[in-house]
């Protein structure tokens, strides 16, 4: 079963190749072409995480070089979890596009590249690759970006490019000093080498530097989170839904994986600073995100700032580093991506029903836009971390890590977070319910113009909301399965430690 | 003396972090857009000498069959090969980008920019 591996990445560049030629010949081809691969992605990674979850990972050499000299890709349960987040949530996001766009055959292109670049950063094993597969990931993302109209978008593009490229290219450097140190590339390699050169050694030290601020920037730890409120307000509906579900998590993932697997906990012993740094970056993410978060008017600039403050958590269950703490990275991980990912296509949804795009203007929404509203006050909730949703339980596996870690001001952090998430998601949440909307007509649906005769398109379609729905659904439901999956993972995660 | 020696030797990593600085330097305190592509293009050119001076072996060979031994590594080499490609793709989307923002703004500085937006 291993050559499944390399598929994962091969079929969504096949499935965009296709989709650019098939466009010369048929417009709105496209959508068609994006579902047929993503559903087939959607099973090949589905059959690795069975054959994976609880057992031996899978190594895949590709083009027949022997290790350590060839690339290799390595599936074990945490990549095979986020490659299979990455084919559900993009297939769900594809729903929801149909009909609120951006139709163009280029978006389909570039969208299948954006996921042969998320896939392939969560199945390498080696280093060189990550950070080609972390370009590919922000060179697309930077263009979905601006697909939308007006010049908002282009900026905000523009703006992600200059952070993002900073941020890839000082991984790279970190790559250049790794490998000066120790003549390697692959991560497994690396991990004994890098032992063998010392944990002291400078070129070892401004390694690990480089690519965790690499990795910050990408992820968006605060200070380095500039480019993402811009990015994520300025893009279109269903690509802030896509790049805030997703791209963010695989390079949270990439942190986990360059910190566990390339340094290993051994090298975090020797260096008190590493984990210092790792959680201070938590601390102030978390505070200072929420905060921000609290101060917006704009949905999806609020939802932004929200993104840095919960990718907060996450660096500090590695800065935690023990196997409790990181099995709750993994889950809040994916119910992060499908809580967010739900979260702005509610948000895009309210928006192209009633026009409602700020805090204020959500007040008496529940009339409006009922399913919007409903959708968006469950996955808020979620998020916030009631049981039985996903959200409390990779709340709770992280708390509990840091407790049993006996990092106290990490724990305070975690569960003022709870608070500071209530504190911006209640204000919202008691506008949809519990205010009258201030104005009756005025935000008027686009839809109302057309005549009775020529029945004009309907901006919502059924997909659109099935999608929300499906989102609010499955984050209540994962939180049923989160600690029995927690229990599969727990192998993996003690082989990624050890 | 030794010390102008051994920095002598490293004059390679030398200039190449002198570019990282000139490059950031650009891409933090430009105002105008182009001119922050090109300190990025600056920033990324600094990385590709700082690993291909790591390859460099006095007295060595290039990397060819015929050629004596010892040789210089050649996988940073093929290493940067991809990361200028990557490169020069960022540069094209950024361009490209930075020609729709003049289109619809008519402007490249950065704070005529924020305040059109602001005004939005």
């Amino acid at each position: 079963m291993s050559d499944l591996a390399p598929l994962l990445v091969a079929l969504p560049v096949f499935g965009s190749v296709v989709a650019l030629l098939a466009g010369l010949a048929r417009d709105r081809v496209g959508w068609a072409v994006a579902v047929l691969t993503l559903v087939v992605q959607t099973a090949v990674a589905g059959t690795l995480m069975a054959d994976v979850l609880g057992s031996e990972a899978i190594r895949y050499v590709v083009g027949g070089f022997t290790v350590p000299i060839g690339i290799e890709l390595v599936v074990d349960g945490l990549s095979a979890t986020i490659a299979l987040l990455v084919a559900v949530v993009s297939l769900g996001v594809l729903a929801y596009a149909r009909r609120a766009g951006p139709r163009s055959n280029a978006f389909y292109v570039i969208y299948l590249l954006l996921v042969a670049g998320l896939s392939g950063m969560s199945i390498t094993g080696d280093i060189f690759n990550m950070y080609v597969f972390l370009e590919i990931t922000g060179l697309t993302a930077y263009a979905l970006v601006a697909s939308g109209d007006g010049g908002r978008s282009a900026i905000a593009g523009l703006k992600y490019l200059l952070v993002g490229t900073v941020g890839a290219s000082l991984f790279l450097l970190g790559i250049g000093f790794a490998y000066i140190a120790t003549g390697t590339l692959n991560m497994g390699d690396l991990a004994t080498q890098l032992a063998e050169v010392g944990y002291g050694s400078p070129l070892v030290l401004a390694a690990f530097g480089l690519l965790v601020v690499g990795l910050f920037v990408k992820i968006a730890v605060f200070p380095l989170h500039t480019w993402q409120p811009a990015a994520y307000a300025g893009a279109p509906d269903s690509v802030s839904a896509f790049i805030s579900a997703l791209v963010s998590t695989v390079a949270a993932y990439a942190l986990i994986r360059i910190v566990f697997t390339v340094f290993g906990t051994e090298f975090l012993a020797a260096t008190p600073l590493a984990s210092t740094v790792l959680a201070a970056g938590a601390v102030v993410s978390i505070v200072v995100g929420s905060l921000l978060a609290v101060s917006q008017s704009e949905l999806k600039r609020m939802l932004a700032y929200s993104s840095v403050s919960q990718f907060g958590l996450i660096v500090g269950a590695v800065a935690v580093g023990n196997v409790v703490a990181l099995t709750g990275a993994a889950i809040h991980l994916v119910g992060h991506a499908i809580m967010k990912g739900g979260l702005f296509l509610a948000v895009g949804l309210v928006n192209d029903v009633t026009g409602a795009r700020t805090v204020d203007e959500y007040a008496g929404l529940a009339k409006r836009s009922p399913v919007g509203a409903a959708a968006f006050s469950v996955l808020a909730v979620a998020m916030v971390g009631v049981p039985p949703a996903v959200g409390f339980v990779g709340k709770w596996y992280i708390a509990l890590g840091a407790v049993e870690a006996g990092a106290w001001p990490l724990v305070v952090v975690i569960f003022a977070s709870t608070l500071l998430t209530l504190a911006y998601f209640a204000r919202v949440v008691e506008r949809i319910y519990f205010r009258d909307s201030t104005e009756t007509s005025g935000l008027a649906p686009t839809a109302t113009d057309g005549g009775e005769d020529d029945a004009p398109e309907p901006v919502v379609s059924v997909g659109m909301r099935a999608t929300v729905v499906a989102a609010a659904v499955v984050a209540v439901a994962l939180g049923a399965v989160a600690a029995g999956y927690g229990d599969l993972l727990e192998p993996t995660i003690e082989g990624l430690l050890s | 003396m030794t010390g102008l020696e051994a920095l002598a030797d490293r004059l390679y990593y030398l200039a190449a972090f002198l570019l990282l600085g000139i490059g950031t330097y650009t891409l933090i305190g430009s105002q105008n857009l182009v001119k922050k592509v090109i300190g990025m293009n600056v920033f990324q050119t600094g990385i590709f000498l700082f690993f291909i001076a790591a390859a460099f072996i006095t007295g060595a060979s290039p990397p060819l069959l015929t050629a004596p031994a010892p040789y210089v590594s050649p996988l940073p080499h093929v290493l940067i090969l991809t990361a200028i490609v990557v490169g020069v793709s960022l540069t094209a989307v950024a361009l490209g980008l930075i020609v729709r923002i003049y289109d619809e703004y008519g402007t490249l500085n950065e704070e005529t920019l924020r305040e059109v937006q602001a005004d939005e």
